[in-house]
């Protein structure tokens, strides 16, 4: 028997749309169930005191410092070398079998897992290089997992730069560099802002990177040899072992919602982008 | 100017050049370092020992991680059946069926998805999907299907936005010359445009792969850990990432080598399907 | 009268991949005066300008053979400096590219580049450069709004202002009315007759009574060569070859 495909037509439009908002629904209700779960327990207390009793009482403030210092660093590192890959792959060089090669380590570095960062930079700056589980060791493997992000929207930023403002730059006698810093850069920054919030955001949910380089020191990290850790490995190890649900939802909406807002605003940052030249 | 552009100029071209040779650098020093301690127990162990061997017991010189691997494609294959149907039929409603105002709001949205931190979808498996399997299904909970579910959501924004616009890259005018030949809408997607969009999909299911097999912090959550192949999707299950997470903080000696012989496992397979899903992208454009 | 000769071009041959887009062309440029080349498309004269200012530079496989000397100093070898010679040498583009920055900005892009800090000297760079275009009187009360707020015609004489911001002494112009209404076309006609006291100026235009309007001397490009270059008043009058005939009466082009 064969159906009528009007019918079908009509059956597939309903559940695609259903499909659609069941696909929206899982976001919404993960975000709400962190809302309200977490909601009763974060106040300015939890926020900006000290824990104790391994985190069972008191709030997460070396958490949020130690999460916003690795991240600040990392993104220091990361940006200079990721926007300046991405000029000289676009406005210092043709299409090469060189820069074939760059471009496949940039793809080889994107799909590196983020346990198999983790294992580098454990081996390579914890232990080859004494850097123990430290600041320092986090940010280094941050900074290459989150190079890779970088230099692609930044490439893509630069790209959609319209050529002939670099022309008129030129025939204003400017040199290459000056083009580059005064007019390519200028127009480029929201895409490439986008990147770098992209990069933010997932470097402040990253875990398997961070605790075998950073470590999982209660403490406020104070110098870069210090260990510490970020919010995502703290409510990693209230969740797992069992410490405190209270505080693991608690935790759990201050890196939900700031990894949201952070994204959020690279979306926009996005769209000023296109519209820029649309 | 302080001193000469053409100094300057050339100054400059080479510090860019450093720069982007940096990413080689990087991944070269991943490879080496990884490499440089996994491979010596192949040697010591034998290949066959380690990849084919069932048992692990690495402070008794047992280095077998075949069960890991079969279960690490198990998760991969059973996000893959959970996340790739709704990943695709997402991707389809977004190109063909969605408004304008819609789609706006809907793309960033899935897309957001990819922003949770897997420990909290490795939290919120254990609190609700965890005890939903054990009380309606089977089992203790921690098991290949909660893994599978939960993975499933977190590859679908890779499959969604690879398969968007690889739909999205199909020329109006297939579309155009299907419907004017009177085809239903579904049919000219159907028959059509996923035909034409087929690589682009495919490379998006093997890069959702590629983030399933490699997610670590969500799985030893919920997958239970256990150290044998699974014989039932409500059995616990160790895969090779988990298996690098648990240990790796306490290990020394051969114990340490033998966790990196699995990150060389698992960076083999990766750069696989690395390799397969550009492919497939790159013949698409 | 004897005239000193700006630009000396010799035996000039561009190939493009494998096309020839100018077959071995020889033309003097004289000092101040306004120099119109006109042609059909096709006809080499914007590849022609391009070598002038060495913003052919930016095209892939070009291959250039012959002679173009600036004052005697050939721009063709590799010692001299590109940045130096587009200095010297402004360009007015067909289509007004403002840089997306103020009117202000736009015009003190250059000078910046040179070094000039000072915000005097810039301010009066600024105003100078934009008299002479004609355009100051239109834009004085608002300097500091985006470039990409003004009109067509005001965009192009702003790019023509934001040239003579780095007092070049010379000026090509690569068809710079043909987008624009007659009004503007004729302010930047105006503005050209009175810059080449100082300027030489070269405009590229299939426009030819703009050519014979405003231009001094004029040549005529066909597929690459060029067919006849002389007074702009003889060429129009008695031109020798008959291709000139043709072209300045419409029959084709």
């Amino acid at each position: 028997m064969r159906i009528n495909p009007r019918f079908t037509n009509k059956l597939v439009h309903i559940g695609l749309n259903l499909q659609a908002f069941f696909t929206v629904g899982i976001l919404v209700i993960i975000v709400a169930i962190i809302c309200f779960k977490g909601f009763p327990y974060v106040n300015f207390e939890f926020i900006f005191a000290y824990p104790q009793d391994m985190g069972r009482i008191g709030g997460i403030f070396p958490s949020i410092a130690g999460t916003i210092f690795l991240v600040l660093l990392s993104i220091l590192l990361a940006t200079p070398l990721g926007v300046g890959t991405a000029i000289f792959l676009t406005e210092y060089t043709k299409e090469s079998v060189f820069t074939k090669i760059i471009r496949f380590g940039v793809e080889s570095l994107a799909g590196i897992p983020s346990i198999l960062y983790g294992l580098f930079g454990f081996i390579f700056f914890v232990i080859k290089l004494k850097m123990g589980w430290s600041l320092l060791a986090g940010v280094l493997t941050i900074t290459i997992m989150i190079l890779p992000t970088i230099i692609r929207t930044s490439e893509e930023a630069i790209k959609a730069v319209p050529r002939n403002l670099r022309i008129v730059s030129y025939s204003l006698s400017a040199t290459k560099w000056e083009t580059v810093t005064k007019v390519v850069l200028p127009s480029a920054i929201p895409g490439i802002l986008t990147g770098i919030m992209l990069s933010v955001g997932r470097a402040v949910g990253e875990t398997a990177a961070v605790i075998f380089t950073m470590g999982s020191s209660l403490r406020l990290p104070t110098s870069l040899f210090d260990s510490g850790r970020t919010m995502a490995v703290h409510f990693y190890i209230l969740a797992r072992e069992g410490i405190s649900m209270e505080k693991a939802y608690g935790t759990a909406l201050v890196l939900v919602v700031s990894i949201l807002l952070i994204n959020i605003l690279a979306y926009y940052l996005m769209n000023k982008a296109i519209s820029r030249y649309s | 100017m302080t001193n000469n552009p053409i100094r300057k100029e050339r100054f400059v071209k080479w510090v860019l050049v450093v720069f982007a040779l940096s990413s080689l650098l990087f991944l070269f020093l991943i490879f080496m370092f990884i490499f440089f301690e996994g491979l010596p127990l192949f040697h010591k162990v034998g290949l066959k020992n380690i990849i084919l061997g069932f048992k692990w017991a690495p402070t008794k010189g047992f280095f077998g991680i075949f069960p890991m691997i079969v279960s690490s494609f198990l998760v991969t294959f059973g996000a893959l059946v959970i996340g790739a149907p709704m990943g695709l039929s997402c991707a389809i409603y977004l190109s063909e069926y969605s408004g304008k105002k819609m789609k706006m709001f809907l793309k960033p949205a899935l897309e957001l998805l990819a922003g949770i931190p897997s420990v909290v979808y490795g939290f919120l498996g254990v609190v609700y999907i965890v005890p939903i399997v054990r009380d309606h299904i089977g089992g203790s909970g921690f098991s290949l299907l909660a893994t599978s579910i939960i993975l499933g959501i977190m590859i679908l924004p890779t499959i969604i936005s690879i398969s968007f616009d690889s739909i999205m890259s199909v020329p109006k005018t297939y579309r155009e010359g299907s419907l004017a030949m009177g085809a239903t809408k579904w049919q000219t997607i159907y028959k059509v445009i996923l035909p034409a969009a087929r690589s682009g999909i495919l490379a998006s299911f093997i890069l959702g792969m590629g983030r399933a097999i490699g997610e670590t912090m969500a799985v030893i959550m919920i997958a239970g850990n256990a150290l044998k192949i699974p014989s039932s999707i409500l059995d616990p299950l160790r895969t090779l990432t988990g298996n690098i997470a648990l240990e790796l903080a306490y290990a020394t000696g051969d114990h340490r080598l033998g966790l990196f012989s699995t990150g060389v496992v698992l960076l083999v397979i990766i750069m696989i399907l690395n390799y397969i899903a550009n492919f497939g992208i790159k013949r698409r454009t | 009268m004897i005239m000193d000769i700006k630009i000396a071009i010799r035996r000039l041959r561009v190939t493009f991949s494998k096309n020839e887009i100018l077959k071995g062309v020889t033309v003097d440029v004289y000092k101040n005066t306004i120099t119109g080349f006109m042609g059909p498309s096709g006809s080499g004269k914007s590849s022609l300008i391009s070598i002038i200012n060495r913003m052919i530079d930016f095209e892939d496989n070009v291959r250039i053979e012959g002679e173009v000397r600036i004052d005697g100093q050939s721009i063709l070898d590799g010692g001299h400096d590109n940045v130096e010679l587009r200095r010297r040498v402004g360009t007015v583009f067909a289509v007004p590219i403002p840089l997306p920055r103020s009117i202000y900005e736009n015009i003190a892009y250059g000078p910046r580049l040179k070094g000039i800090g000072d915000r005097a000297t810039l301010h009066y760079i600024v105003e100078d450069s934009l008299k002479k275009a004609f355009l100051w009187d239109e834009v004085k009360d608002r300097l500091g709004i985006s470039a990409l707020k003004l009109s067509g015609g005001q965009q192009q004489r702003l790019c023509l202002a934001r040239t003579l911001a780095l007092k070049p002494e010379i000026i090509l112009l690569d068809e710079p009315c043909s987008g624009l209404d007659p009004i503007s076309t004729a302010k930047i006609e105006d503005a050209l007759s009175e810059l080449k006291k100082d300027i030489t100026i070269i405009l590229v235009s299939n426009n030819t009574k703009q050519i014979a309007r405003i231009t001094d001397f004029a040549a005529f490009f066909y597929l690459g060569e060029l067919i006849e270059y002389d007074a702009t008043e003889k060429l129009f009058t008695t031109p020798s070859m008959k291709k000139t005939e043709d072209y300045i009466q419409g029959k084709f082009g």
